[in-house]
């Protein structure tokens, strides 16, 4: 074949090949989804697994978590080991002395943080912004810095062994991350309504409280649930100043639990699911909240 | 000033008062006495004595201090990478207008939702070598699993492979960035005949980068901290192999009490965090691209 034929015969079947050409840039299309689902399946695979196996071994029987190839349906279900981890560990006390450790910190998170955020989104004061910059520098000093010092304030002030130092400090300022969070939400509501309720006689206090607190419910829903998670997880705090098992909270119990003679793998699989729950449930609630927070983290952090 | 500007700047005040309270109680008032501890001999139950320099001049020496410095750069310098490019590559997959995004989300996310403590023990078990799930799915391959947690040179890894489990949190933060892309761009690109390459080379990276530079940031000082892990699962063992600084830190202060010791080494710390945190700033005005700024040549 010379050029010419070449390009006759090229002309005669342009039009087949145009169709031909979207068909196979359909299927090239189709090609890339479904490699796209082959590619999350698997991942996502690959996260749920050791959850499977956390929640399959946590409901075997003790004989049987050793067995080789491994059991995914336990045979028997053993349920007894949750309440059996109830017998084992006072878990019910090391709940609610997590329960309340979380509930005081979280709430003294949410009052100060807000209060604090209001004014510096809502007050003008002299040196206002070197404070606020001062604030935003401090999120980034490794907590260990501050570490020793406080440690033997609270030894000087009798606190060791109690639950003041996993609270108190939380209701002084309540976290920078948290006040400049809470700061940003407040600079974009309106300042009408502040401006109504101050002619109408409201104190400045009112207008917090009756005014943009209702107003920034996301907000506060977001340093809610963060805060809840910190102080659910935390290990570090109760580990240093907590010495007696009665006070224990939840994750220095499931720790204590872990050092017993040999270890239960299927109660401690039981006791970890049992930690995991609350935040599970809270996360389920309050997806929202989440999402949001984790957005703003990222964009505007 | 006038009377109502003065009763607004006291107001302020006292808004932020706890604030102020909490950061010279907690922050500044510790930073401070934490220096001035660095520099003196304190086991707790005796008053400190001033020595100087000495602590530093004693890290130096400190095989135990190069050690964890070692094994937490290690860390650092494998997971913060693996964790940003796992999660980033999650995230294009998530962007690619999928089915059932809650649903994936949630996958994703699940893992940080379990308690540190609880995943901890999870991974204990997971990593167990005889009958933990990794060397079970091993053995099954016909492959001997290491010993892991018990092996000095399997523990470190197996923390970073641990590590890349909760790769989730920074993917939703990459998803959100990659969905506040204008599509404009990308329409615009297609115009100019991009394929899908050029798209993501010359649209999405640049328009990401503000994303990976937090992501990476926060990642970092977060890994340089890690403890609870370590703590739990290997005390620092087998050999010093997976001696993480901050346990370092703990065990001077609160098992030998080395106080002084322990400040010391929270200093160098804050140091190291605040040089390669000034270094990765510095770094971004060449690689990280702000919306609305104006290129310095």
């Amino acid at each position: 074949m010379d050029a010419t034929e070449k390009e006759i015969v090229g002309q005669e079947i342009a039009g087949a090949k145009g169709r031909s050409y979207l068909r196979r840039r359909k299927v090239r299309i189709l090609l890339a989804r479904v490699a796209t689902y082959l590619a999350l399946l698997a991942s996502s695979l690959v996260m749920m697994v050791p959850l499977v196996w956390l929640l399959s071994s946590s409901f075997k029987d003790s004989g049987r978590i050793f067995l080789f190839p491994p059991q995914w349906i336990p045979n028997p279900w053993r349920f007894e080991n949750y309440p059996k981890v109830l017998e084992q560990i006072p878990f019910i006390r090391f709940f609610w002395n997590t329960m309340l450790v979380t509930g005081v910190s979280m709430t003294g998170q949410i009052i100060s943080a807000s209060l604090v955020a209001f004014g510096f989104a809502r007050l003008r004061f002299p040196g206002r912004e070197i404070l606020f910059l001062v604030l935003l520098s401090t999120i980034m000093i490794p907590y260990q810095v501050t570490l020793i010092p406080t440690f033997i304030l609270f030894r000087q002030l009798g606190w060791l062994d109690t639950y003041a130092p996993l609270t108190i400090p939380y209701w002084l300022g309540g976290g920078a991350f948290y006040i400049f969070l809470l700061r940003q939400f407040y600079l974009r509501l309106p300042l009408d309504l502040d401006d109504a309720a101050r002619i109408d006689g409201a104190s400045t206090l009112g207008i917090y409280w009756h005014i943009v607190l209702p107003q920034s419910k996301p907000a506060l829903g977001v340093v809610a649930v963060f805060s809840f998670m910190v102080h659910w997880n935390d290990f570090f705090n109760p580990l240093i100043y907590l010495n007696t098992t009665e006070k224990y909270t939840l994750a220095l119990g499931i720790n204590l639990f872990r050092g017993y003679q040999v270890t239960q793998w299927n109660l401690l699989m039981a006791a970890s699911v049992m930690v995991s729950l609350p935040c599970i449930v809270l996360y389920a609630l309050a997806q929202r909240y989440f999402i949001q927070g984790i957005v703003f983290t990222g964009l505007k952090g | 000033m006038s009377l109502i500007a003065r009763r607004e700047a006291i107001e302020g005040y006292l808004f932020i008062s706890p604030w102020i309270a909490g950061l010279l109680i907690f922050v500044l008032g510790p930073i401070i006495a934490s220096f001035y501890f660095s520099l003196t001999d304190y086991e707790v139950v005796k008053a400190p004595v001033f020595v100087g320099p000495k602590n530093y001049d004693r890290l130096m020496d400190d095989r135990l201090f190069w050690q964890a410095l070692k094994v937490t750069t290690i860390y650092v310098a494998t997971s913060t990478p693996l964790g940003l490019v796992l999660s980033f590559a999650t995230a294009l997959l998530m962007n690619r207008k999928v089915r059932l995004l809650g649903l994936w989300r949630t996958i994703f996310y699940l893992p940080n939702l379990v308690p540190a403590i609880a995943s901890t023990m999870l991974w204990l078990w997971i990593f167990n070598p005889q009958f933990g799930l990794l060397n079970m799915v091993l053995r099954y391959m016909g492959i001997q699993g290491p010993l892991w947690l018990g092996h000095s040179k399997w523990a470190l890894p197996a923390l970073i492979i641990m590590s890349l489990w909760s790769v989730g949190g920074p993917t939703l933060i990459y998803l959100a960035g990659l969905q506040g892309i204008p599509t404009e761009l990308y329409e615009a690109s297609e115009i100019d005949g991009a394929g899908a390459w050029v798209k993501f080379r010359f649209v999405t990276v640049p328009m990401m980068t503000p994303v990976i530079f937090f992501n990476l940031i926060i990642n970092m000082i977060f890994s340089f901290q890690i403890f609870v892990q370590p703590f739990i699962m290997t005390r620092g063992g087998p050999r010093y192999a997976t001696l993480f600084y901050v346990l370092y830190l703990y065990q001077n202060a609160f098992q030998f009490f080395r106080m002084g010791y322990a400040a010391a080494l929270a200093w160098i710390l804050f140091l190291i965090i605040l040089i390669l945190t000034a270094l990765i700033f510095r770094s971004s005005a060449i690689w990280v691209y702000y919306e609305g700024e104006v290129r310095r040549k």
